[in-house]
């Protein structure tokens, strides 16, 4: 339950979508299946995985843009999400005699005094700003409707203020967002996310639209607003590179589900979980002369569609280690050690 | 790979990459802050709406279409304050009809009415466009009938985008099981045979709607037949805004910065006057610019059969319908008409495309 040490916890997250198949038919799309995972203050926890895997799913579901299907939700000691299963130590869910959950308190709180404390920077700098709105108003609008600012004047020093820290001519305010390039709209949309003075901010893969050479400047950026303002980030990307530079813990997710979380040296260096390795394995080496020297895990097939999970581990279609166990059921997630999950039968 | 002597990895003679080794790394220099700066110089600040409005100015096509839309509405406007015949009376010569004066050719007189300028020596207006069959100056029931086309049409026209917009914005917002439901009620309608709904509405509706009117001095003196027009115009009609609502608030929606703005915290409300509406006014402005010379159209071939405004009051479809059966002597009297229907048509076609190259930001990128 709630623990003073993280600002941000998530149990047993699950989002269903569902899915029509046929007239009158619908299916579920488990875009994300049991995801736990805490954040504390002022810390970066990266989020890896394949494109599709859900990764954009858990930081909105998080903000409850989607309204959660299963799971729990604290943040800052208070639930703000809680649809009432109750889990054991070995995180089974509890069942009573007749084989029905055993169902605790649902809570649903109004999220909009949350918003001041949780904001999320978007994936796609060119859809993520309204092309009627000057950066002005886009970055003004959360304390209009947070009411921060009591007059005009006190609003626009704001906005200026926010427009500095992110590294924009402030005399550029009264412009619309297409004149502005990639990385200087990303930094708008960081402006506007730190516009509240957040807690906790979703950075949904918010270097991969830009360019290589703009994609370090910003994330040194996100670096040094981390140490001004002292945000946590759940910072979601596919480029493992960049986030083993700019993350504190790295997760990462296949399928859905969490597969290893772990110091993100650790997982650098040490990787448990076949699909954490083969996915470092294929990671660039930026020096050829020192070139890894390990050999490079090719994995076999392809991810399975979301929508035709395979039994027990979703990895097992592609794993080199998977045995029939793999098939019946899914691997629990354990503590091996320094807080280094991994959900394997076999490693 | 193998190194020149300046650090630099040599080509392979089969890369099409650029030969590094011609380079020292004192080539690769960082770039100083002056020439950063210089990077970031950006061009004049341009508001969405200028801009707009200059790709429309120049726009050839369209900026014509403006002038010949802006001489039509004025001409309509002051000419009947200066002719001094009625589009309803036939012609008086003295207090007295004149029966001569029928079928007249254009800026001719009649019989009597040069024996009048003879005797009085006062000069009369001339007949710009000839008369008609009963005697009655064609010009001025021309303009008049230009009036009551472009009235139909643009009055159907914002009937059609109030219901269209109300409708699609409810459906498109609301998506799911409303949405579902509301769309088929429009392909419903959409697939009815419209010129066969028109003429039985149009019917039907002069009928039902003639004791409501008559109480109603104001609607009586725009008649049964308009008034049924404009309802028939806006019951069949407004299925295709509604569809193009729909749809713009369905794909503007799915934009990430209607979700920033949930994120923030922003209520529905606001999202929708803030974030979505501006963002679908530019389609709907142009869709209405095409929508009105459709009306104007359908408004001439009902007038044309028949069916359309009521007599006296001309319409450029009546008018036509009318000179039909004298077109082998007075072929005139078809042409003036046609040719202002089409005038009107064209303009507001051309003035719709120009505003969709114009403002349709899926064309601008
Ligand atoms: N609103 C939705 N309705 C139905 N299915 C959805 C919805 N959003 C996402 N999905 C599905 O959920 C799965 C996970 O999507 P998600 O966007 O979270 O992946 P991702 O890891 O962020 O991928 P990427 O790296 O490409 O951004 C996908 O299969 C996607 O098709
Ligand atoms: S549980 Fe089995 S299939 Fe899954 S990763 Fe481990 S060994 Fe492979
Ligand atoms: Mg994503």
């Amino acid at each position: 339950m709630a623990n003073s040490e993280y600002l941000l916890q998530v149990e047993h997250l699950k989002e269903y979508f569902p899915v029509r198949a046929g007239l009158a038919k619908t299916i579920h799309l488990k875009a994300v299946d049991d995801v736990s995972f805490a954040i504390r203050p002022g810390e970066t926890l990266g989020l890896v995985g394949e494109s599709g895997c859900g990764k954009t799913t858990v930081g909105r579901t998080l903000l409850q843009l989607y309204k959660p299907t299963a799971g729990r939700i604290i943040f800052d000691g208070k639930v703000i999400f809680d649809s009432g299963e109750q889990y054991d130590e070995n995180g089974q869910l509890k069942l009573d005699a007749n084989g029905k959950p055993v169902m605790g308190k649902k809570v649903h709180v109004d999220m909009l005094p949350y918003r001041k404390e949780m904001q999320m920077v978007f994936q796609d700098p060119y859809s993520s700003l309204n092309p009627r709105m000057t950066v002005e108003d886009i970055i003004g609008e959360p304390l209009d409707v947070h009411k921060l600012c009591s007059n005009k004047k006190e609003r626009h020093e704001r906005v200026m203020e926010l427009m500095e820290l992110v590294g924009l001519n402030a005399e550029h305010a009264m412009r619309y967002p297409h004149e502005f390039s990639g990385g200087q709209r990303q930094r708008i949309g960081i402006a506007r996310a730190l516009a509240v003075n957040p807690k906790f901010i979703v950075c949904d893969e918010p270097v991969s639209a830009l360019d290589v050479s703009i994609q370090a400047q910003v994330v040194n950026m996100f670096e040094d607003l981390q140490e001004k303002l002292g945000v946590a980030y759940l910072f979601i990307a596919h480029d493992l590179l960049v986030v083993h530079h700019i993350s504190d813990r790295i997760a990462v997710m296949y399928l859905g589900k969490m597969m290893e979380l772990a110091d993100a040296d650790e997982l650098n260096d040490n990787p448990i979980h076949p699909y954490t390795q083969s996915l470092l394995s294929a990671v660039p080496v930026p020096d050829p002369r020192t070139a890894r020297a390990s050999k490079r895990i090719v994995l076999e097939g392809d991810v399975p569609s979301p929508l035709h999970m395979p039994s027990g581990c979703p990895f097992r279609t592609r794993c080199r280690y998977a045995t029939e166990q793999c098939a019946k059921a899914m691997p629990p997630f354990t503590d091996r050690g320094n807080g280094h999950f991994v959900a394997c039968w076999n490693k | 790979m193998t190194y020149a002597e300046n650090g630099m990895p040599e080509k392979n003679p089969l890369s099409v990459q650029i030969d590094l080794s011609k380079f020292s790394s004192a080539d690769f220099e960082p770039a100083t802050a002056d020439e950063k700066a210089q990077q970031e110089v950006m061009g004049e600040s341009v508001t969405f709406f200028k801009d707009g409005c200059r790709r429309l100015m120049k726009n050839k096509l369209a900026v014509g279409s403006i002038v010949v839309l802006v001489l039509l509405l004025l001409s309509i406007i002051i000419i009947p304050f200066f002719v001094p015949y009625s589009y309803e009376d036939i012609i008086t010569v003295d207090g007295r009809r004149d029966k001569t004066a029928t079928n007249l050719a254009p800026f001719e007189w009649s019989q009597r009415e040069q024996q009048y300028m003879e005797e009085t020596g006062e000069k009369l207006f001339p007949h710009v466009m000839g008369t008609d069959s009963l005697g009655r100056d064609y010009f001025i029931r021309v303009i008049y009938g230009t009036r009551v086309s472009l009235a139909v049409g643009l009055v159907a026209s914002i009937m059609v985008l109030i219901i269209g917009l109300i409708y699609g914005s409810i459906s498109g917002w609301c998506g799911g099981t409303v949405d579902i439901i509301m769309m088929r009620i429009v392909d419903i309608i959409y697939s009815l045979p419209d010129t066969l709904m028109i003429i039985l509405l149009s019917v039907v509706l002069n009928e039902t709607l003639k004791p409501v009117i008559e109480k109603v001095p104001l609607l009586q003196s725009l008649g049964t037949n308009m008034i049924a027009l404009f309802l028939v115009f806006g019951l069949l009609y407004w299925v295709g805004m509604a569809r193009l609502v729909r749809g713009q608030i369905l794909t503007i929606k799915q934009n990430e910065y209607v979700l920033a703005a949930r994120t923030i915290g922003t209520p529905s409300g606001r999202i929708l006057r803030k974030h979505i509406l501006p963002n679908c006014l530019s389609v709907i402005i142009i869709s209405v610019a095409l929508q009105i010379p459709s009306a104007i159209f359908t408004e001439s071939y009902l007038s044309f059969l028949g069916i359309g405004v009521k007599v006296p009051m001309p319409s450029l479809g009546s008018l036509a319908n009318e000179a039909r059966a004298g077109i082998n002597s007075y072929p005139m009297k078809l042409v003036f008409p046609s040719l202002i229907i089409c005038l009107i048509v064209l303009a507001f076609n051309l003035l719709g495309d120009g505003l969709r190259d114009a403002f349709d930001p899926k064309l601008k990128r």
